[in-house]
């Protein structure tokens, strides 16, 4: 396991005393998130997420597979979201460290779990044939924060992403390319995005840390909330010991973060939508 | 959600095992249940039963992680293969789920136990899971924490945690695997004395006013969980003490002053 230099003491005083006055190395406030930035792709589901430095790209790809014989009308949604060390020379490939698993995990938990993705609507032909997602994550730089970032590029990437239509006749299962017949969206019950708070001893917390505030941090929360005000997971690990109200303080932050982050997420895919012709009719 | 077949709570207010919403289950510490680990405990909150061994502070076995003014604390996790029930999924070493277990468990005792006291060396906690009904992590919060004591490490609090669920409105103490399956659940570790949480992991959907609720209720129920096991701490070293004899040594050394 390689292990990182840790950074200067000099670093972490000047730190720490910037935080003192409210002030981050990088000029934001405490509770301000980076700039958050979307690059689409040619395809359909191809997007790439930006929060400052740290990048993710996702893809969603589908194919049709036989459903399981005790989910007879449920497809499928895959999540591979192996870091390599593009992102960071601490991550090793094939080999997954304490906080890769915690970043997969989490990324599972928020998309998977809570039923991000109405995987019945994903059904073509009951016990027969339905749809499978694969969400691809490309970790292409770690700044920091990779699992805001992720979290923002899977959900993009799923509402960007469109599937052929298909029409079933009998037992018959008629696929109809994109020039035939516009592609359709996914049914998308909520968006959950996950916000990370870093701590650090007597000081109030920090919303998306940098690479080196969280090398620096005491211990970090994880928040991933949708737009209805639904904490979806809550992760708080070891770290700082909080009150409940600091916690609730940080959830209530969260709530209108989250309403924020949903409309720039929207905002960028009517521009998009704009720009690319999918209908063809 | 997946639609339940058993009544997670009846008209008479009962839980499908007849306890009450606030109830815990029955629970039992025991002390020094490894024979050669410096320190152990065997805790068991209903049907779920957790060894916690703890060796060290030792040299590290990487050279490379060691730290050279704090210990490193490692954790493994393991289940027994007959723990489960012949149709759960078989966990092996190396699960991401048990990967996770391990890494809430290192994270909760980093600031609690006081690392800058054993410069380069590593505390290794190893949790055997023996009988898994449920809260599988809380129970192995709280059976650290005892190995801890038993070991002689020096910690700054007791940690306990707890598992707290949410029927339509009703939140729910302690849960138990089948209630697991059904509730939106939250896991709490806080240190009873301050009241403040220092592990709080939730993986189902909630709203957040039904949230705080739950946070205080839990944080009340670790300071239960304290009492009863400082009992426990306390009652086995009263019997060591009178053991090794010291209070005839006390009260002879009285006798001298006087």
């Amino acid at each position: 396991m390689v292990r990182e230099i840790d950074p200067p003491s000099i670093q972490k005083d000047f730190l720490l005393a910037a935080l003192a006055e409210g002030k981050r190395l990088d000029g934001r406030i405490p509770l301000q998130q980076r700039k958050i930035e979307f690059i689409f792709g040619e395809e359909l589901g191809n997007v790439e997420c930006r929060l400052g430095k740290t990048a993710v790209l996702a893809q969603v790809s589908a194919s049709i597979v036989k459903p399981r014989e005790d989910r007879p009308y449920e497809g499928f949604l895959m999540i591979n979201s192996e870091i390599g060390p593009m992102a960071s020379s601490v991550y090793e490939n094939g080999r997954s460290s304490d906080s890769e698993v915690l970043i997969t995990r989490l990324l599972e938990k928020s998309i998977r779990r809570t039923e991000a993705i109405d995987r019945e609507a994903l059904c073509i032909l009951a016990g027969e044939k339905v749809w499978q997602l694969r969400l691809t994550l490309h970790f292409l730089s770690d700044s920091g924060n990779l699992l805001d970032c992720a979290s923002m590029a899977s959900m993009i990437a799923l509402k960007h992403f469109r599937k052929p239509d298909v029409e079933v006749i009998g037992d018959e299962v008629i696929i109809h390319s994109p020039e035939e017949r516009a592609p359709v969206p996914l049914a998308i019950h909520h968006t959950p995005l996950c916000l990370t708070f870093a701590y650090f001893e007597n000081l109030p917390p920090i919303l998306d840390p940098t690479h080196l505030e969280a090398t620096l941090c005491e211990g970090t929360l994880t928040v991933t909330m949708n737009a209805q005000r639904e904490i979806c997971v809550l992760s708080k690990a070891g770290g700082t010991p909080l009150a409940a109200e600091d916690i609730m303080g940080v959830v209530r932050v969260g709530v209108d973060r989250v309403r924020e982050m949903v409309k720039i997420m929207d905002d960028a895919l009517e521009k998009d939508r704009e720009n690319r012709v999918v209908e063809v009719r | 959600m997946s639609s339940s077949r058993i009544e997670i709570l009846n008209d008479g207010g009962l839980r499908h095992d007849a306890r009450r919403p606030y109830e815990l289950r029955s629970t039992s510490f025991q002390l020094n249940t490894h024979p050669t680990a410096e320190g152990s405990s065997t805790v068991t909150q209903g049907l779920t039963t957790v060894q916690v061994s703890i060796f060290g502070p030792r040299e590290p076995r990487q050279r490379s992680q060691a730290s050279h003014d704090k210990a490193i604390i490692s954790v493994e996790v393991g289940v027994v293969p007959w723990a489960q029930g012949g149709g759960g999924v078989k966990r092996v070493r190396g699960d991401k789920r048990l990967q996770e277990i391990g890494a809430s468990i290192r994270q909760t005792f980093e600031p609690v136990i006081m690392t800058h006291l054993y410069p380069r060396s590593e505390i290794t906690i190893n949790v055997q899971v023996l009988s898994a009904d449920g809260g599988i992590l809380p129970t192995s919060i709280n059976a650290t924490t005892l190995a801890l004591i038993s070991s002689g490490i020096s910690i700054l609090d007791y940690t306990t945690s707890i598992s707290i669920g949410l029927y339509l409105k009703q939140p729910l103490l302690d849960l138990s695997h089948v209630e697991e399956q059904d509730l939106p659940n939250l896991v709490i570790a806080s240190l009873p004395n301050s009241g403040k949480i220092t592990l709080a992991q939730m993986e189902t959907r909630l709203h957040v006013d039904r949230f705080e609720e739950m946070l205080s209720l839990g944080v009340e129920a670790c300071q239960v969980l304290k009492t009863e096991m400082e009992d426990v701490v306390k009652s086995q070293t009263e019997k060591i003490v009178e053991r090794m004899g010291v209070r005839s040594v006390v009260s002879s050394g009285m006798a001298v002053d006087e």
